[in-house]
């Protein structure tokens, strides 16, 4: 066949080079990250027990468990999760279905990428304007939650716009000519099919939500509170507010302690975040058009 | 033609006007990212609006290097060294994240194949979603000690320490959208190149980065907007001292982690809190041009 030529060998040998090149920044970027998870794997893990998940901290903080903290996170992201998730959904439906491409949907585009985009404190300053103030919620879940909920809404529209623009537009044409309304084509063929998409967002949302601290410091979470939340207008502490205030603020913290709420942190959002994943990964696998 | 027959095509029955119900009601929701970035603007501005027109000395907040607002007598609002502090945080930030996401973007979409390239995809997607107060966790407990162990400094807490960590976390985020960039490059554009003989860095060098020059330079933007509004990893991994540095063995103090730091101490309405609140108009603004450059920039080479 054909003879190597120099030429041919020596584009071989940069290719080579360039490759080994960029393989190295990909490893360069992954590695320190996974030491360090490692590390937190160690030395959190020691610390991590079912009592401590399960038992309120004690002798100011110092020893203990993070259940307070855990649970109010929960609470946290639950609320928040109720306002966003309808109103996300709304607004990708009419993005996708309703939406004409002209400057009006453009505007729209436009200021969900700067929701995204504003700093987590700036929108901690707007929950403390708007909901502890001006609407007269006070430092509680609900205002904590609404701030959570505004913040984290791109996501859900993002992912929800996502799969709905997946069902293709046959789907919609057969519906419409059976007579149905536009309502009745969304409600019954285009979210039935693009329900397992919405919920990988909605879980990408849980998430995000979890590891969120500035945006609750203000509006609803406090370093420490002896009493369990029992609705939305009382303050919680939170589980990422908690790793900063016991690794900043409380001495005489044991060394190990706050690697423990660090590793139930990362294990939560990593987890909610995979699950989110391999579930995309499923589906992609078995759609059938 | 019988009059009939166009009052049976009337279809304005019960279902008609669920329709528009729905129609009305995903239109709010349509609007409400927009209803929710013009509430941000009003109540953040609403706040802080009393130390713009009454307190602020234009010249002195932006150019004062003294951030003394608790001081009774004189209390001086520059954020000039709070800039100082960010600007640097970010920009170390960018050194490390630029060539590192970049050179990882296109590993994983130019080489990478099959198995491994989702494997890479998962990763970075997983490593993006680490939330900030667990990075400053790691600044303060793993890199601190590290860094005043490996370059004999009294303290590691430092511009050095914040922008390491605040260009690991932006390079996950980098390397997706430049790995989305690189996508967007049309497949013939490689197929032509590889046609005439040209081997594979020599396409992606003469081809496929040239061409995704746009996506690229918004994937650097949309870093730029999240290191200059990182909160919790700069509070913590930066020492918090007001100082405009001379090295990176400096301790800063950033714009954010200022706001994170003192409004639970000041007093609603206060000149201190309204200072605070203009700072987050600051932000506001700069990051909504960031963003919005960003957008003008990544739309550019779609049109082209």
């Amino acid at each position: 066949m054909f003879a190597e030529t120099s030429l041919n060998a020596r584009n071989k040998k940069v290719q080579g080079l360039f490759r080994m090149l960029f393989m190295l920044m990909t490893a360069m970027l992954i590695l320190p990250v996974l030491i360090i998870l490692v590390t937190l794997l160690v030395k959190g893990g020691s610390v991590l027990s079912i009592d401590f998940l399960f038992t309120a901290p004690t002798n100011g903080m110092t020893a203990g468990g993070i259940f307070p903290a855990l649970l109010g996170t929960v609470w946290l992201v639950a609320v928040a999760l109720l306002i966003s998730v309808p109103i996300g959904i709304a607004a990708a439906i009419y993005l996708n279905e309703y939406a004409g491409e002209n400057w009006f949907t453009r505007v729209i585009n436009l200021a969900i990428i700067n929701l995204a985009g504003v700093p987590s404190i700036v929108h901690a300053l707007f929950g403390v304007g708007a909901f502890v103030i001006f609407f007269g919620f006070g430092t509680s879940i609900l205002a904590a939650s609404l701030t959570l909920a505004i913040m984290t809404l791109p996501v859900v529209i993002v992912a929800t716009r996502e799969s709905l623009r997946a069902v293709p537009m046959a789907f919609r044409e057969a519906c419409w000519n059976m007579g149905a309304t536009r309502w009745q084509t969304i409600r019954r063929v285009v979210l039935p099919n693009a329900v397992s998409g919405i919920l990988t967002g909605v879980i990408l949302e849980v998430s995000r939500t979890t590891g969120e601290t500035a945006p609750i410091m203000f509006t609803g979470a406090v370093f420490f509170t002896p009493f369990l939340p029992q609705g939305i207008f009382d303050q919680t502490m939170a589980l990422s507010l908690h790793l900063f205030v016991v690794s900043t603020q409380v001495p005489g913290v044991p060394e190990d302690l706050p690697y423990g709420v660090a590793l139930v942190l990362i294990a939560m959002v990593l987890i909610m975040n995979s699950i989110s994943i391999a579930f995309r990964m499923y589906l992609r696998g078995k759609k059938k058009w | 033609m019988d009059p009939n027959a166009a009052r049976d095509f009337d279809r304005r029955n019960l279902d008609w006007y669920i329709d528009k119900l729905v129609q009305i009601l995903v239109f709010l929701g349509g609007i409400s990212a927009i209803i929710f970035i013009i509430g941000i603007f009003v109540f953040i501005t609403k706040e802080g609006i009393g130390f713009i027109l009454h307190t602020m000395d234009v010249k002195e907040f932006f150019l004062s290097p003294y951030w003394e607002p608790s001081d009774e007598d004189a209390p001086e609002y520059g954020i000039l060294a709070l800039v100082a502090g960010t600007a640097s945080v970010t920009g170390l930030a960018l050194v490390v994240a630029i060539p590192f996401s970049l050179g990882a973007a296109i590993f994983v979409g130019e080489f990478a194949t099959g198995k491994t390239r989702e494997f890479l995809k998962v990763l970075v997607e997983l490593l993006a979603a680490i939330p900030s107060v667990v990075w400053g966790f790691i600044g303060l407990t793993i890199m601190n000690p590290l860094i005043i162990e490996i370059f004999n400094v009294p303290v590691g807490l430092t511009v050095l320490n914040a922008g390491i960590i605040l260009g690991l976390m932006t390079a996950p985020i980098m390397t997706s959208i430049a790995e989305d960039a690189l996508k967007a490059v049309p497949d013939r554009y490689r197929e032509a190149a590889e046609a005439m003989g040209a081997t594979r860095w020599q396409v992606i060098f003469k081809v496929v980065l040239p061409a995704a020059k746009n996506g690229l330079l918004g994937a650097v933007l949309l870093g730029v907007g999240r290191g200059f509004g990182e909160t919790m990893a700069v509070l913590m991994a930066t020492g918090h001292a007001v100082n405009i540095p001379t090295s990176v063995f400096d301790s800063v103090r950033a714009l954010t982690a200022t706001i994170a730091a003192e409004l639970g101490e000041t007093a609603v309405g206060s000149d201190h809190y309204q200072a605070l609140f203009t700072i987050g108009i600051f932000l506001f603004i700069i990051t909504f041009i960031i963003n919005l450059t960003a957008d003008l920039v990544v739309r550019g080479v779609r049109k082209g």
